[in-house]
């Protein structure tokens, strides 16, 4: 039991590091490490959503296009960006993103911060499951190599809707989760009381998922976490997603898209 | 707005006396005491208010497709504790209550079958097991039957009723989304039709996922249909949620789904869209074409 209790108290810790109010957000890492950002807004449709932010950058002698999503510092940015939970038009907008990077032959880097998507009656309205199950096709289909990176939170669906590619990689104090602890301990618990108990049940630290085969890389943080030393994360991060586009840069394109496919297809293959 | 405090899973099973589990059959809508035999007959459907019951898998397979045309596949194929995940009571514990109750291994049954002379593959989403939610066997059932319409070229009708993703199995769950997701992309490619049957309750990453990436979307009247549950939105907003939200014919209004169907209707509405979407399209070689080059693309697509 005091196992079962030390495990879960350093799983909890885990999960307020990922939430550090002063943890960098991606536009911080979008500063760091690519230069001439140039966002694009809109998802041409309906509205645009700042919760999900993307455009072209040059990184490392290429145009990438940049796909994240961002919480706010301050509560005004908080308000305007939705906490960082997007709308369908979110989803919608990386996957006009996702189209023009095809276009355009640019990696896409996907970077994943948000406790999940929007539970707003107006995102359900206007199809926000209709608008991730889109986006998990396009994903696992576009012509140009992917690699997603969690910064912080990985919320659910609402993380994987920008989340599907090539390489799935998780800064060192990063979550991922098929549902927040929260959730997860109201409806399985009963009580919201036993959200530690549901953060060590799920699995959700990046070295956890490591060893479940689903993480290809652990992107190592300044000592006590990423927001002690922006610049050190920032290194770390860029430095990973240089290795692995190097690695995905080599492979033709109908074998990195049946690659891909296995690479879902094989999860959860009963022994 | 429209929303019965408890439904009932399962219809009297067609192999178990008339009259059995009667104390059950009380409609959760208009609360009339109902007849079992009258209400199997009725297919399910409140023979007073048109409540739509939930049903099993095999009676929904059963209701559709050709008599004895059914085959079953995958049905040893079953959930596994990848993570050891205990809550109140271990998961393993829950997967041996679960089959116990409901006779099944997984949450899905698919197989092969004909409706109205045309063969396809008929996936069928059951709620009575835990939920209907999608863990890694779920999902590795539904990606088979996927994969295997791809392959022949069969049409496919997923029937889904669930939950959700399976917290139990964590990530492994949630990446079942993506798989699913992926397979269908391929079916698509190939150009062979998929039609989606909604029923209650279709929620959470199932409807963002497989569900909805159908080339059309039939729904049952009255079955829940969403991404987020109500409470958990008034939890987050306290937004006032509008009249018969997250309904079928809420999602209908709003352009999410092509149809209400009422399930007396299901076996013809499936039929015309099977001889619609399997004719040719045109009058010319250059069908012969198209059809060769979807063939083509099919081929190339397979491992």
């Amino acid at each position: 039991m005091s196992a079962n209790g030390s495990t879960a108290a350093a799983t909890w810790a885990q999960v307020e590091l990922a939430r550090h109010p002063d943890r960098p957000y991606a536009l911080d890492y979008i500063h760091a490490m690519f230069g001439s950002f140039f966002e694009l807004h809109g998802d041409r449709l309906f509205g645009d959503d700042h919760a999900i932010i993307g455009g072209p950058a040059a990184f490392d002698g290429r145009t990438v296009m940049v796909i994240a999503q961002q919480k706010g510092r301050t509560t005004a940015e908080r308000a305007m960006r939705n906490f960082g939970m997007a709308n369908p038009e979110g989803y919608r907008k990386a996957l006009r993103l996702v189209r023009q990077a095809e276009k355009f032959q640019f990696p896409v880097i996907s970077l994943v911060d948000t406790s999940g998507a929007f539970p707003g009656a107006g995102a359900e309205e206007r199809g926000i499951a209709w608008a991730i199950a889109e986006n998990l096709v396009a994903f696992a289909r576009a012509r140009v190599p992917i690699i997603t990176l969690v910064l912080g939170e990985g919320g659910s669906g609402g993380a994987l809707g920008i989340g599907v590619g090539d390489r799935l990689l998780m800064m060192e104090h990063s979550i991922y989760s098929v549902a927040m602890p929260e959730a997860c301990a109201s409806i399985l618990w009963r009580d919201i009381a036993r959200k530690m108990d549901a953060a060590a049940a799920l699995k959700l630290t990046a070295p956890d998922l490591q060893k479940l085969g689903l993480v290809d890389e652990v992107v190592p943080e300044p000592p006590g976490g990423a927001q002690t030393d922006y610049g050190l994360a920032a290194d770390a991060a860029a430095a990973a997603l240089t290795r692995q586009l190097a690695s995905l840069e080599g492979i033709e394109i109908e074998p990195l898209l049946e690659e891909r496919y296995r690479r879902y297809r094989s999860i959860g293959v009963a022994q | 707005m429209f929303r019965p405090k408890t439904r009932y899973v399962a219809l009297p099973s067609p192999r178990a006396g008339v009259g059995e589990e009667v104390d059950r059959l009380t409609c959760a809508r208009c609360d009339t005491a109902l007849e079992p035999a009258r209400l199997t007959a009725a297919l399910g459907v409140c023979y007073r208010c048109g409540y739509h019951f939930r049903l099993r898998a095999q009676e929904r397979i059963a209701m559709l497709v050709g008599p004895d045309s059914f085959v079953e596949e995958d049905s040893e194929i079953t959930a596994r504790d990848a993570l050891g995940f205990k809550d109140s009571q271990p998961y393993v514990t829950r997967i041996e209550q679960s089959r116990a109750k409901t006779g099944a291994n997984e949450a899905v049954t698919w197989g092969e079958a004909r409706l109205a002379g045309h063969p396809l593959v008929i996936v069928c989403l059951d709620f009575a097991f835990m939920g209907g939610s999608m863990g890694a066997a779920t999902g590795e059932k539904i990606t088979n039957g996927i994969e295997r319409a791809t392959a022949k070229r069969l049409p496919l009708l997923i029937v889904s009723a669930s939950g959700g993703a399976r917290m139990q199995e964590g990530m492994l769950a949630l990446m079942q989304l993506a798989k699913t997701a992926a397979a269908l992309g391929r079916l698509a490619a190939a150009g062979v039709p998929y039609f989606s049957l909604l029923t209650d309750p279709t929620m959470g990453g199932v409807t963002a996922s497989f569900a909805t990436l159908a080339d059309v979307i039939l729904a049952e009247p009255g079955a829940m249909i969403g991404f987020a549950g109500a409470r958990v939105i008034q939890q987050a907003t306290y937004e006032t949620l509008p009249e018969g939200f997250q309904t079928a014919e809420f999602l209908w209004l709003h352009g999410m789904i092509d149809l209400v169907v009422p399930r007396p209707e299901l076996p013809a509405v499936l039929r015309q869209l099977l001889d619609l979407y399997t004719r040719s399209g045109y009058h010319s070689d250059f069908q012969l074409e198209g059809q060769a080059r979807a063939a083509a693309t099919a081929s190339a697509l397979r491992p």
